[in-house]
């Protein structure tokens, strides 16, 4: 009782100087969430999870790192046979950089399957793929860092994409690497924009994709807004307090993922060279060109259309009009309904076809460009572009089915 | 006058000067953190031009340098490879080096000074990945003369480093700025004594 009393004084005494309950309540407690959520919710809390993990796991490994060129290599060397614990906190901080991708593709695609991003949560969506643009640019700089000949190749073939710009290219990517070539230049500075500049944005960004988000409530499976059913106090009658219902939920996910997760990191972590590719365990050579470069795998569906057009400066506006119109998503679905469930059967075999042509596009990047397989990634890339370029037609076309008043029972 | 009403035109002024004067002084204050990325003294020291000697090489070998850490190429051809650079010209984006890939005294048919000792930048016009030296007839696909082969996204340049049509690449291959010193010594970075002229 004693002890209670203390806390709450406390507590009094905060809250008086700064909106903890307030926050609190806000974000967890009286924050309603659907009560309807499903399986494809899980990924939004399991991507914070990662994102803290590799800054846990980051920070350790930078204890031990050496960021130049004549120590790079070495030190991960040292991380993984001298340092205690060094390999898993290495294997954990790569895996972790493939299962973000994992889990973000997934929270992505769980976005467009109940159409998220559209009216009023353009914002949350336009947050989000700055979120996703900082993921990639993250996973570039510090597949740098082991200094591995990949990982220099990798880095020569991206800074060159800045190249393709008429008239200041050849500056601009020699101003990147700051040096004539990729070089222990180059490589210092990656390491301090992925350990410093890049996570600072990234957690700034969570945080407003996440104020943004309980600004205008989560949307759900049905695509229904429970905002507009409340019962006398202004609750939603079909929300659920976040805390304890949904933190509950997380956690079970949680455990769930952190099962395949370990699975990965102990008995599979280079996942057959998808996940830490063979030439990268030869040091960086800038003389010789691995026989056959790729990206990591999260990558891949946007190097296929780089490659996919036979013309420099095309290539790289293509690959970056790609990830740049799924900015464009909130305006260019048309549709009056949000959630796939009542959608009609043009728009679900549309996205079933860019589905299939995403992972095609996924595998070819991985694989050398022989001349039937740059054949299939042209079609590829066209079916990409049409995808979105189609989309304010078929969304309109598109026989959909009523959409009930209220979450289902 | 009357100093309860605000003059308008006054605050507008004093926020717009005050916003520009500012801004000047914030773009100054970026300058440093920008112009802090171009490459240091050491790293254009290191930039500093290379000798190599070509004595050893023989008709038809290469053989790779580095200069300002990327890899230099030097090809001594056979009479046979600069005959067929005569009849390349209808594969080839820019056969006769319109486009400023190299060195007025390399602008030539033969992209060198001497016709058979080429003398290139090893780095793919495309994405920066090295080219492989594919010398053998037929060695990438049929019909081909002999050149340049880049493993990465399959761009192809000839025995003069000219680029292919048809290929993600868009210009031939670089140039670097050479001369020569005596009969078979090289200076790679540096033209300035005798223009090159052997």
């Amino acid at each position: 009782m004693e002890i209670r009393l203390v806390g709450q004084r406390v507590l009094g005494w905060v809250d008086d100087r700064f909106p903890l309950s307030k926050l609190w309540n806000e974000h967890l407690a009286r924050y309603y969430a659907p009560k309807n959520f499903n399986f494809w919710y899980y990924f939004g809390s399991l991507a914070l999870f990662v994102l803290a993990s590799q800054i846990i796991t980051g920070i350790w490994l930078t204890m031990n790192y050496t960021p130049t060129a004549e120590g790079a290599f070495e030190s991960v060397e040292y991380i993984m046979r001298d340092v205690p614990w060094g390999w898993l906190l290495r294997y954990l901080h790569s895996t972790g950089a493939s299962f973000f991708f994992i889990v973000v593709y997934l929270h992505m695609f769980r976005g467009v399957l109940y159409g998220s991003y559209k009216k009023p949560r353009e914002l949350v969506w336009l947050i989000g793929m700055v979120i996703f643009l900082c993921l990639m640019a993250e996973a570039f700089l510090g597949y740098l860092l082991p200094w591995g000949n990949m990982s220099f190749w990798g880095a020569q073939v991206i800074t060159s994409l800045f190249g393709a710009i008429p008239y200041i290219g050849d500056s601009l990517v020699e101003w990147i690497r700051g040096d004539y070539n990729v070089s222990g230049v180059t490589l210092n500075r990656f390491f301090s924009l992925h350990v410093i500049a890049v996570p600072l944005l990234f957690v700034g960004l969570v945080a407003a994709h996440i104020i943004a988000l309980h600004e205008v409530g989560s949307n759900n499976p049905e695509g229904v807004e429970i905002k507009k059913t409340l019962n006398a106090e202004g609750v939603p009658l079909d929300g659920v307090p976040f805390h304890p219902y949904y933190t509950v939920k997380d956690l079970m996910g949680l455990a769930g993922f952190l099962i395949i997760f370990c699975g990965v990191v102990f008995f599979l972590p280079e996942m057959g060279g998808y996940f830490l590719e063979a030439p990268n365990f030869e040091p960086a050579d800038p003389l010789k060109t691995p026989a056959h470069i790729a990206p990591v795998w999260y990558m891949t569906p946007y190097y296929a259309i780089l490659r996919a057009i036979p013309d420099k400066l095309l290539g790289v506006v293509a690959m970056g009009a790609s990830i740049g119109v799924w900015f464009l998503l909130p305006w260019l679905d048309r549709s009056p309904v949000k959630s796939i469930r009542y959608r009609g059967f043009l728009y679900k075999s549309i996205l079933f076809i860019f589905v299939c042509t995403f992972i095609t596009l996924g595998y070819l990047g991985s694989h050398p460009p022989t001349p039937i397989l740059v054949l299939v990634a042209r079609v590829c890339t066209a079916i990409y572009f049409l995808f979105f370029l189609l989309m304010p037609i078929y969304t309109v076309l598109d026989r959909v089915k009523a959409v009930p008043e209220r979450v289902s029972h | 006058m009357n100093t309860d009403e605000m003059n308008r035109g006054r605050r507008r002024f004093l926020t717009a000067s005050a916003s520009v004067i500012g801004g000047v002084g914030a773009i100054c204050a970026a300058y440093p953190f920008l112009a802090s990325w171009a490459p240091s003294v050491k790293a254009r020291a290191l930039g500093a031009p290379v000798e190599v000697d070509i004595s050893k090489i023989e008709a038809g070998q290469k053989i790779t340098v580095a200069w300002r850490g990327q890899p230099i190429f030097i090809v001594r051809r056979t009479p046979e490879e600069l005959k067929a650079l005569e009849t390349m010209a209808d594969l080839l984006r820019d056969p006769t080096s319109k486009e400023p890939q190299q060195p007025s005294y390399a602008d030539n048919l033969y992209r060198s000074i001497k016709p058979e000792v080429l003398v290139l930048i090893g780095i793919c016009t495309h994405l920066g990945c090295v080219p492989l030296y594919k010398p053998e007839a037929g060695s990438v696909e049929a019909g081909w003369e002999g050149g340049f082969f880049c493993p990465c996204h399959g761009s192809k340049y000839d025995m003069a480093g000219r680029v292919y049509k048809g290929v993600p690449a868009p210009l031939n291959l670089a140039v670097p700025p050479y001369q020569y010193l005596k009969e078979t010594l090289l200076l790679i970075g540096d033209d300035s004594h005798s223009g090159g002229v052997a």
